[in-house]
């Protein structure tokens, strides 16, 4: 790899401050041809790509600010990488055969990246997206950028992306005007190639990666800066680009983490305690040691089998489980004290209304107390982690959103060198903000080192639910007051342990506190897809519809009493208008109701309404119509953000209907998906889905916020069909 | 114990010894290296290891591997023929059916067993015989758009 020069253009750039321009936050630093070093790390790429051009980039600094969200007290453990030193790394390989290989990395869990960075790679080459190669995820041969959460692929990485491809073009641009002895700002590349205008001159970018004399002219052609394309000219950027591996998906070819085989690979099982917080006394390994060809080791609390075959590995863990012996677990509390717990350790306590003479001295007023369940991801791929060691350097294939992070996590608790951990992450089955934790691969590692041979760990559903981390329950405490006209005067909202974001109201409110206070979580808690926003959603937009009838006023027209010029009101209105709120509401019917939220984060912004039928027993209900509308800017991808925003409002169906871990005395009690119940097609109501384009405003992550208006549309439309308030995440009747 | 298991997978004769107890998952994947289809929850609950065993959907997962004996199985490797696709695997890819893809697998042989029992499948009926099935990214409506797309053209033969 090429190492900058003192002084180049891109020791400037590290000093950029955070917050620049996000189109400029990567500039081309440097490009070199990759004979012109001899690191190991050059021979990594020249056995991974072939002889070519390889295009350096700074890897920005900027992802210092994308920290993991919610990723603390117990909570996701892995580190977001990315946020050291600025580095410059390769971005983009120029092959001899043409094809354009270009390295991020992002990974690819669902969410739709590999689509979304192929296409901004192949607008700025212009190129056939099918000319472009992405390796996603491979820490010895990607830079990093960032663990890929928290809506970030879009408004970082696809800039990141697209300045290095710029660049790329700009050098092929160069090399033709300076073989045509032309200005090369009268050349265009078009398909991938240049055609001059006397008879005969065409180059591709076959031609320059082929050419010595250019790759070494190239070697001192730094342009300092680059453009990228405006939104107007985008040809490949803005349609539907499928996923370029999505043959494989249908085939069964593409092989997950779990489906990743190395020669002479065992499978492994790990020992897992009874209940939370429960020692291990002593164990026998005996039993699994006397069986043909079982390996187990004991190396403190870590015990482990492998063997031939997955099964027998877990007939080799059964056997040494009986004999062993645990401390009893410490009392815990359980999910029935959940919420009663939370509000008693409120860090710092709950903030006292600082409005209280408002309250006092208000037309009206309302207090009112929220509750947001424990929920899991449950991605249909667990964890899962092949590692393998060779000469003291370890390989690991997993399935994380940080990948850097786990490299750094593996390096740390194997006690070996970084650069002798390397992570490749398969494109994987489904993260949500679950997969933010190394803990497979360490153990994947660990027992793979102690057994001497590749070991391959995935690890059981039941694992999955009681050893994976969860969405932080919360309890939000909310009161307000209004005035004689009807409009809020006051509002203090404080949500105690599931997160701050979003917890500002987006409502023109004159006097407003709006606090996070932390707690003691008693489980496991990190990221989860719009963990915090989803929650503050919920108790705002829910009060918010109890504020509007204790105005006597139309839900609608409440929150857009309060509501200035914006984004959010716009989308608040095309959901309104789509689903034909005024209509509806005058429209009486006996057990069904309609009801309306929005949300913010991140540069995105959603509304939905929601229609709901109750059960003559009053006991259940069913979500039969959701209409929403959804603006986070530009759109990169059609399809894509269609399948993003569908996804999400189905799967918050999930949290918002039923999905709420059961906890006691240190164990999970519904680790399975027969107790713990997820949607599926039968759930799925009938959907009108708007995506709206504003191509006047920088594109932002969809993966997340989609999510958060379905749960408070579902339950204000139970109280408009029965007159019941649930104020809780599951919402449920009985 | 392990018994000697002759049985047809995607139309090849192969025999390997085994345990009876042995999921016919792990048969599969791990012995004939066929990934396709997928550990999801080990509880006949989310469809990801769906295989056809005698022409029927099976969960492989709870499958011993005894039952496989002298059977038939078909995967997900076995559905293309050669670069052709079979159909309902052309439309789960037209219709972009999947996100993360990993219940895709499942989804598809589901439906391909489906159909095979039912050709011309209401949208009740689709909705019932993929409802064992989990998407956790939720790709729902894609999903039976492509068996309803699939059935529509009647050109299902696994």
């Amino acid at each position: 790899m090429c190492r900058p020069r003192a002084g180049d253009a891109m020791s400037k750039i590290t000093s950029k401050p955070r917050g620049a321009d996000r189109t400029d936050g990567h500039r081309l630093a440097n490009t070199c041809n990759p004979d012109a070093s001899a690191s190991p790390t050059r021979r990594d790429f020249l056995r991974a790509l072939g002889a070519g051009l390889l295009i350096a980039v700074t890897a920005p600094q900027a992802f210092a600010q994308a920290r993991p969200r919610g990723g603390r007290g117990r909570g996701g453990g892995g580190r977001g990488g990315g946020g050291g030193a600025t580095t410059v790394a390769a971005r983009v390989h120029i092959g001899a055969d043409g094809i354009i290989t270009v390295m991020t990395g992002k990974v690819e869990c669902g969410q739709g990246a590999r689509a979304e960075l192929t296409q901004a790679a192949a607008e700025e080459l212009r190129v056939p997206v099918e000319q472009v190669r992405l390796i996603m995820a491979d820490t010895q041969l990607v830079p990093d950028d960032g663990g890929t959460f928290g809506s970030q692929s879009t408004p970082r990485t696809v800039p990141a992306i697209r300045t290095g491809c710029a660049a790329a073009r700009g050098l092929l641009l160069a090399f033709a005007g300076g073989r045509w002895k032309v200005d090369p700002k009268t050349l265009q590349v078009r398909d991938g190639k240049i055609i001059g205008s006397a008879g005969g001159q065409l180059l591709s970018y076959a031609d320059l990666a082929s050419d010595k004399d250019a790759a070494k002219s190239l070697q001192a052609a730094i342009p300092a800066d680059v453009t990228i394309s405006p939104v107007g000219s985008w040809k490949v950027m803005g349609t539907s680009v499928s996923r370029p591996n999505g043959k494989d998906i249908v085939t069964g070819a593409h092989h997950y983490p779990s489906d990743i085989s190395r020669p002479g690979m065992l499978y492994g099982r790990i020992l897992r305690p009874r209940a939370y917080g429960a020692k291990l006394l002593s164990i026998d390994l005996a039993p699994a040691k006397a069986m043909k060809e079982v390996f187990a080791v004991q190396d403190g609390e870590f015990v482990a089998v492998a063997a031939p075959s997955a099964f027998l590995a877990g007939r080799a863990l059964e056997a040494i489980a009986k004999t062993a012996k645990w401390s009893p677990a410490p009392p815990q509390v359980s999910s029935e004290q959940l919420y009663d717990h939370l509000r008693k350790h409120a860090r710092g306590g709950i903030p006292k209304n600082p409005f209280a003479d408002e309250i006092a001295s208000a037309a009206k007023s309302l207090q009112q107390t929220y509750h947001v369940a424990y929920v899991q991801h449950c991605p249909l791929e667990p964890r899962a982690a092949v590692a393998q060691w060779s000469d003291g350097k370890l390989t690991v294939w997993t399935g994380t959103q940080v990948p850097f992070g786990v490299r750094s996590q593996l390096a740390r608790e194997l006690n070996v060198g970084n650069e002798t951990v390397r992570v490749i992450v398969p494109d994987f089955g489904g993260g949500f903000g679950g997969k933010h934790s190394g803990e497979c691969a360490v153990e994947a590692a660990r027992l793979s080192r102690a057994a001497g041979k590749p070991v391959s760990l995935r690890w059981t559903r039941q694992e999955e639910f009681t050893w994976a981390y969860f969405r932080p329950a919360g309890v939000i405490e909310a009161q307000a007051s209004l005035d004689k006209a009807g409009a809020l005067t006051s509002w203090n909202f404080t949500n105690i342990n599931s997160g701050g974001n979003s917890v500002q109201s987006p409502y023109r409110i004159p006097k407003n506190q709006s606090r996070f206070v932390g707690s003691d979580a008693p489980l496991r808690q990190g990221s989860y897809r719009a963990l915090a926003v989803t929650a503050n959603t919920f108790a705002r937009e829910c009060f918010m519809d109890e504020m509007a009838n204790l105005a006597g006023r139309d839900p609608l027209e409440f929150r857009l009493a309060h509501l200035d010029a914006g984004r959010l009101r716009v989308v608040l209105e095309e959901a309104a208008a789509k689903f034909d709120w005024a209509n509806r509401i005058k429209t009486k019917q006996p057990n069904v109701g309609i009801g309306l939220s929005c949300g913010t984060d991140k540069g995105s912004f959603v509304a939905a309404c929601a229609q709901v039928r109750v059960d003559p027993d009053l006991k259940s209900f069913k979500v039969i119509r959701v209409c929403q509308a959804f603006e986070c800017g530009k759109i990169v991808n059609p399809e894509n953000l269609r399948r993003q925003v569908t996804g999400a409002v189905l799967m918050g169906l999930g949290p918002a209907l039923r999905e709420e871990m059961k906890f006691a005395d240190g164990k999970i009690l519904n680790p399975s998906f027969g107790d713990y119940e997820v949607p599926r097609l039968e759930d799925v109501p009938e959907l009108d889905i708007h995506l709206m384009d504003r191509p006047d405003i920088a594109s932002a992550g969809a993966g997340e916020i989609p999510i958060v208006a379905v749960a408070p549309a579902i339950a204000n439309a139970l109280f408009a069909a029965i007159g019941v308030r649930v104020r809780q995440m599951p919402i449920r009747l009985s | 114990m392990e018994i000697r298991i002759d049985f047809t997978v995607n139309g090849q004769r192969q025999t390997v010894r085994s345990d009876p107890d042995r999921p016919l998952l792990d048969l599969l994947r791990e012995d004939l290296k066929l990934t396709g289809a997928k550990y999801g929850c080990g509880e006949r609950e989310c469809g990801a290891c769906s295989v056809l065993l005698e022409g029927k959907r099976v969960f492989s997962c709870r499958t011993p591997a005894s039952k496989a004996v002298g059977k038939t199985v078909v995967t997900i490797e076995g559905l293309a023929s050669g670069q052709a696709l079979h159909p309902m695997q052309e439309a789960f890819l037209e219709e972009g059916a999947f996100q993360c893809g990993y219940c895709t697998a499942g989804m598809i042989i589901t439906a391909v067993g489906l159909l095979r029992e039912n050709p011309k499948p209401t949208d009740a009926q689709i909705v019932e015989g993929m409802n064992g099935n989990l998407c956790r990214c939720c790709s729902y409506p894609k999903i039976h758009e492509a068996v309803r797309r699939c059935a529509g053209q009647g050109r299902v033969t696994p």
